[in-house]
């Protein structure tokens, strides 16, 4: 990159499966105090530029970036929303930053799934008027199809998937922001309740509420305050159709070409050995094995087989959502991405507690922007401001 | 139509055909609703209406007095340090006659929409409401007006327990 980018600061509020104790504006305004804190930055006097990262729909408010300045500290400050996930809006802040316009700019997502009432109402309205909502059945189902599909072409199977609930909702029981954490196997995932077949209820993450702030900054003003800037390496980010029928449904091929463009800014050439922690979006399990293998980890049908062996566990060759992900965390809708990139950050300042990985300089970050969409974003952290060659 | 193309290829339709779905169109609405948390200063603004007061937050490194209330001064962003409560009766800093409703339609006796500024919030600080019991040629910028309150049984906690602002002439 022409101009280095650090994340400097992140703070966190919510993460909860219901805050009724607070107006989103509130959650908002806590989570940016911790973050401005963390980054001992005074957003009134310091920071140049705010991304909001907001969807109309779920917010139930038309133009939404109208209402966000306020908790943000961005009142008379250029502020807009990129209306996508949070990495989404972690890399418009970074190409500000890159531009040379600003040194200092300050992204946030959340979600307040908690004030929404008509959660599939919402679904069914991304959907295509006119194909697909007259059919009537659960958004969701989205979700069997693509399973089925992709667990039919890899040889991955139900039983693997299950694996990943265990995993992921028991590395959430060290995680203090995590709303599913638990003690339960693999057995329990494959006997709990079908939804839309191979999709079981357990496959499926719940919703919760939470908002996510990071503050990046350009290279010297990082180095100025941050003991532990966290770099910026490379990001990508893609869409395919939002045609169903389009589909491939075994890849994602949304996560492969945002990935490829990620690693190439990083100067990424074999994943597997170059990257040291992924957190990827499971909201569904069938997802996590996925988008590690449309990140490049290994091939189409592997990542089980890594699974098995543990590869993926907290203390594997490569952990995978040691936060609990999705499936621990909750499903944070839009927040989902920048709470995983708040781990890799937490996790590569060796300040993510119990759940801290050994011996991490290079964390990768991916979302999706959940069903309906067939989209997302890579971002990958470092330690250092280059990946190492090994 | 241009100069040059007195009528283009095609088939023409008309509002009655629209009326009469002669043209085709697919029709569905969104079902959306949400629950808003109040939450802490929001919450116990609604709270202080259904007793029939106003209350605001003070943020004491600017001196300003916010109403409707905040948990955090949006100017300092900092949390704010008290609650307030402001007197029912202020100064209109704007008005409007409204000749539609909410709707777009025509309203026979209009609707007057004010911002007020109360007495104990800080200048320029004015809570949008209406205007009652004036004739809209009477309106003024300036004008003091005060209060007018939903009977106490019938208040629920919203913006509208109050009915809307009314003039009072002050010695």
């Amino acid at each position: 990159m022409e101009r280095r980018v650090a994340v400097i600061g992140v703070g966190w509020s919510g993460f909860a499966p219901q805050t009724a104790d607070v107006s989103y504006k509130e959650l908002m305004f806590e989570a940016a105090t911790r973050a401005y804190d963390d980054a001992g930055v005074d957003p009134r006097r310091d920071v140049d530029s705010f991304i909001t990262c907001a969807e109309d729909y779920w917010e139930g408010f038309s133009i939404f970036d109208e209402f966000v300045p306020d908790q943000l500290g961005a009142v008379l400050k250029p502020t807009c929303t990129v209306s996508g996930d949070g990495l989404h809006g972690l890399v418009n802040a970074v190409m500000q930053i890159e531009s040379g316009l600003f040194d200092v700019v300050v992204v946030e997502a959340h979600s307040k799934a908690s004030d929404i009432l008509t959660y599939e109402g919402l679904l069914k309205f991304a959907m295509d008027p006119i194909f697909t909502r007259p059919l009537g059945w659960h958004p969701y189902a989205l979700a069997g199809l693509e399973m089925a599909r992709y667990l039919y072409d890899t040889g991955n199977t139900e039983e693997h998937c299950a694996m990943v609930v265990e995993k992921n909702r028991r590395n959430a029981l060290a995680n203090s922001l995590a709303s599913y954490a638990a003690d339960l196997t693999a057995d329990d995932v494959m006997d709990s309740r079908p939804l839309f077949e191979p999709l079981k209820e357990l496959d499926v993450a719940g919703l919760a509420d939470g908002c996510v702030v990071m503050v990046l900054a350009a290279e010297e003003v990082a180095e100025k305050l941050a003991d532990k800037p966290v770099w910026v390496l490379g990001m990508g980010w893609a869409n395919e159709t939002i045609s169903p029928e389009l589909r491939d449904w075994c890849r994602p091929v949304y996560a492969e070409i945002a990935a490829d463009m990620a690693y190439a800014m990083a100067g990424i050439k074999n994943p597997a050995k170059e990257i040291d922690l992924l957190e990827v979006d499971d909201r569904f399990s069938y997802k996590e094995l996925q988008h590690v293998e449309a990140l490049g980890v290994c091939d189409y049908g592997e990542a089980s087989r890594l699974l098995e062996d543990g590869v993926f566990d907290r203390d594997g060759d490569l952990p995978v959502n040691p936060s609990g992900g999705s499936l621990g965390v909750g499903n944070l809708l839009e927040a989902s991405g920048l709470f995983r990139a708040m781990e890799v950050v937490l996790q590569l300042r060796g300040e993510a507690g119990r759940r801290q990985v050994q011996d991490v300089e290079v964390g990768v970050a991916q979302s999706w922007r959940g069903l309906p969409t067939a989209s997302g974003a890579v971002v990958i952290f470092g330690s250092e401001k280059e990946v190492k060659k090994p | 139509m241009s100069v040059k193309v007195k009528e283009y290829r095609g088939t023409y339709y008309s509002r009655k055909d629209l009326e009469e779905g002669r043209v085709m169109a697919f029709k569905d609405r969104p079902e959306a609703r949400y629950a808003w948390a109040t939450g802490v200063a929001m919450g116990r603004f609604l709270a202080e209406l259904k007793q029939g007061r106003i209350v605001g937050r003070k943020c004491r490194v600017c001196g300003r007095v916010l109403v409707p209330p905040r948990m955090f001064c949006e100017m300092c962003f900092r949390p704010t340090d008290e609650w307030v409560y402001v007197s029912d009766t202020g100064t209109v800093l704007t008005y409007s006659v409204s000749y539609l409703g909410p709707a777009a339609e025509r309203l026979k006796e209009p609707i007057i929409i004010a911002v007020i500024q109360l007495d104990g919030a800080s200048p320029g600080i004015g809570i949008l409401h209406k205007l009652g019991e004036v004739k809209p040629e009477e309106v003024k910028v300036g004008m003091r007006v005060k209060a007018v309150w939903k009977p106490p049984e019938e208040r629920e906690g919203a913006i509208t327990d109050i009915l809307y602002f009314r003039p009072v002439e002050e010695g």
